[in-house]
């Protein structure tokens, strides 16, 4: 099947998809924290596109209200705050040199091969778009995980954490048009709640071990030594 | 119906009271008011089930039925004996100064909190809300993690929020692959509806079904604590207040668990065959084992006690994996009794650390002389925990035994070594606890323990006699989740 034969929608959403596991990709390899929280705002920015894109083809008008809360929260309101976080830790020139930095973006290609294998039997009775907009859904839930993994800043763990939302919401409208209305306020009221708590975090952690470094949250053992 | 709303909105009111109010001084006792409430009204709930049946709301957001009912009884009973012991505790934790007004403030408020998303999750019809009080059960409880502010609880805290965050994460994921599967089989008004999936489960596509299921006992298994899923468990345990680790260990690792069996009942129907049932006995047999063993290398009680928790959940999760109608029986009732007598053990666990000051097991010492009510009921509480008759623990566990020689003979030892290996931890490090020679400097503290002897006497009484109304309701649940009765 040719490319050129799907309808518009549906390579539209293909090449955001393609675009927003990019950003994933760029978000694992950036070592400064201010062009980290700056793609995270573009990865938002796509999902708000893809999400009026599908209210306005698949004529779902519910989307367009999930389109306002997405562009309102992940590219406006979590990156300010994030934003203002690192200057208010004054964190902003800091730039953190990442270990095996190979490795670590081979292992985030693997893992997208690895979305497609596990995703490989819902393919027997979908469109085979399905089966890419979920892949990189769970991809971009994945590389979310491996940035949480390889970046030792807290600031990079909650952008990790934001990015895993973020593929989980694209999984929501590509395959099913976005969740019901009740359940998708409910998860944007909990994502600005992590929100505002991890603010409160960085503070408590700040305060605590005078570095947002997590490796330094070491205290706590499995067995006591 | 009227009671479920009651109930939410008395939560919801209890949040922005005590989020206003919450630093008067009698505040303890109002959040033992509110929860006294919330305890008759699920008792009201209760009688409505038992004459009627089921029942599911207009709007069909909401369900009771045999299945969460004893579950929503059992919360609220928890969550009221907690707040018992609270009310002491927090006032004791007041007076030697590691709590300001503030932060009582927080803790009250999120204490109503963490009670409304408990009630959310049980109630849920809808799969997705289900998910979303789960993680707000998480936001609730984190502050209360790192209420003391020490280095510890911090770590403690921001662990159990990125991994239990996480891992729900991966929950949400397989709820997206449920709700695709269904809206496959039409019905797009009402794909995440349990009831209805419930109804026409064996529509839906297998494949995706299987699919989901593993990321759903993967994101809310984190929430169960299975290894190696579990490493938030004891941190958040051990740091957090404790009147916090008997509502985390009574009530929130049992709705994660109900969570999952709710979702297997779905993947049961779609796929006919046992595989889901597989991966959880899998998960939860590793999860007895690993930490019946680590539970004997602790030097903290509330960890020691943490652990004890994971390896039940363990023993629970396999149980409902093993599938048999008799199996379901056991897990269903070794639910109700764990969750009884691990938060009777971590109120009696909290006094006893403000007796010693402490909560390492080496300066805790001779109990039974300093304050003998204490060193009763944890010596009591351990005896139930392990497994000893006549208390309920033990009947439910005997029949987990009995079910898994019927269906998997060949893993019943490793069963009774799991039993053996963590009731003889917990006695080596029990035993000088309660008995040894007095340490210096323990004095006795205000302490109510009527919750625990109240709690202990239910596990008495479910271990010599279950009610019928309860087995009629067990027995009902049984054949919801496995297909016929038990007995």
């Amino acid at each position: 099947m040719n490319i050129e034969n799907l309808d518009f929608y549906t390579q539209a959403i293909l090449t955001l998809a393609a675009l927003i596991g990019l950003t994933s990709f760029l978000m694992l390899g950036q070592g400064r924290l201010l062009r980290l929280v700056f793609v995270f705002a573009l990865q938002g920015l796509l999902l708000a596109i893809a999400t009026a894109l599908a209210a306005y083809s698949l004529n779902e008008p519910h989307l367009y209200i999930s389109a306002v809360i997405t562009l309102a929260l992940k590219v406006f309101l979590i990156p300010w705050m994030i934003r203002r976080q690192i200057f208010k830790m004054n964190i902003h020139r800091d730039t953190e040199a990442l270990k095996n930095k190979t490795a670590v973006m081979l292992g985030g290609a693997s893992l997208v091969v690895f979305s497609y294998y596990v995703l490989h039997p819902v393919l027997h009775n979908t469109p085979v778009v399905m089966l890419n907009a979920l892949a990189t859904s769970l991809s971009v839930v994945l590389l979310g995980m491996l940035l949480m993994i390889s970046h030792r800043q807290a600031i990079a763990h909650v952008v990790g954490f934001m990015s895993i939302e973020n593929g989980l919401f694209f999984a929501a409208i590509v395959s099913t048009n976005g969740m019901p209305m009740v359940v998708e306020l409910g998860i944007a009221f909990d994502v600005l709640v992590a929100a505002i708590l991890f603010g409160i975090f960085f503070l408590h952690i700040r305060s605590s071990i005078d570095s947002l470094d997590v490796d330094m949250l070491n205290r706590l053992n499995e067995v006591d030594k | 119906m009227i009671a479920v709303y009651l109930l939410l909105l008395l939560s919801v009111t209890g949040i922005f009271y005590f989020a206003l109010l919450g630093h008067r001084p009698q505040v303890g006792r109002i959040n033992t008011w509110f929860n006294t409430a919330s305890f008759l009204i699920t008792v009201w709930l209760a009688i409505n089930i038992f004459l009627n049946g089921n029942i599911i709301s207009a709007n069909q957001l909401f369900i009771v039925d045999s299945f969460n009912i004893y579950l929503i009884v059992l919360t609220a009973f928890v969550g009221l004996t907690t707040s018992i012991f609270s009310d002491a505790y927090m006032a004791h934790e007041k007076e030697i100064g590691r709590l300001t007004d503030k932060r009582l403030k927080v803790y009250y408020a999120m204490y109503q909190g963490f009670m409304l998303a408990m009630y959310l999750v049980l109630v849920s019809n809808n799969m997705g809300m289900m998910w979303v009080a789960m993680e707000a059960a998480t936001l609730a409880t984190v502050m209360l993690v790192s209420l003391y502010r020490t280095p510890e609880s911090i770590e403690a805290a921001w662990k159990y929020f990125i991994l239990c965050g996480v891992g729900i994460a991966q929950a949400m994921f397989g709820t997206i692959l449920l709700y695709y599967a269904a809206i496959q089989i039409g019905d797009v008004e009402n794909a995440l509806l349990w009831s209805v999936l419930y109804e026409s489960a064996e529509h839906l596509n297998p494949e995706i079904m299987e699919i989901a299921f593993v990321f759903m006992l993967v994101g809310y298994g984190t929430k169960i604590g299975l290894v190696p899923l579990h490493n938030w468990l004891p941190d958040a345990h051990s740091e957090g207040p404790t009147p916090m680790s008997a509502v985390l260990s009574g009530l929130l690792l049992n709705d994660a668990l109900y969570a999952v069996v709710r979702n297997k009942m779905l993947v049961d129907g779609a796929t006919q065959s046992h595989i889901a049932g597989f991966f959880m006995m899998g998960f939860g047999l590793l999860s007895f084992l690993v930490a019946a063993i680590f539970l004997n290398r602790q030097k903290d009680i509330k960890r020691l006690f943490s652990y004890s928790s994971i390896e039940h959940m363990g023993l629970m999760t396999f149980s409902f994996g093993l599938g048999t109608p008799l199996s379901t029986f056991a897990a269903l009732l070794h639910m109700m009794v764990h969750s009884l007598t691990k938060s009777a053990i971590f109120v009696t666990v909290g006094h006893a650390s403000q007796i010693a000051g402490t909560q390492r097991i080496e300066k805790i010492r001779g109990l039974i002389k300093t304050q003998p009510t204490v060193g009763w009921g944890l010596l009591i509480g351990t005896l139930a925990i392990a497994g000893f008759p006549p208390f309920g623990v033990f009947t439910s566990e005997f029949l987990v035994l009995l079910a898994t020689m019927q269906s998997y003979p060949w893993l019943t030892p490793l069963l009774l070594l799991g039993i053996g290996l963590a009731g003889a931890g917990l006695f080596r490090n029990i035993q000088p606890m309660v008995y040894g020679k007095q340490s210096d400097g323990q004095l006795p503290v205000q302490a109510n323990l009527w919750p625990v002897m109240i709690h202990l006497a239910l596990v008495l009484w479910l271990g010599l006699a279950i009610p019928t109304f309860l087995a009629d309701w067990f027995s009902q649940a049984t054949v919801l989740i496995s297909g016929s009765a038990p007995l």
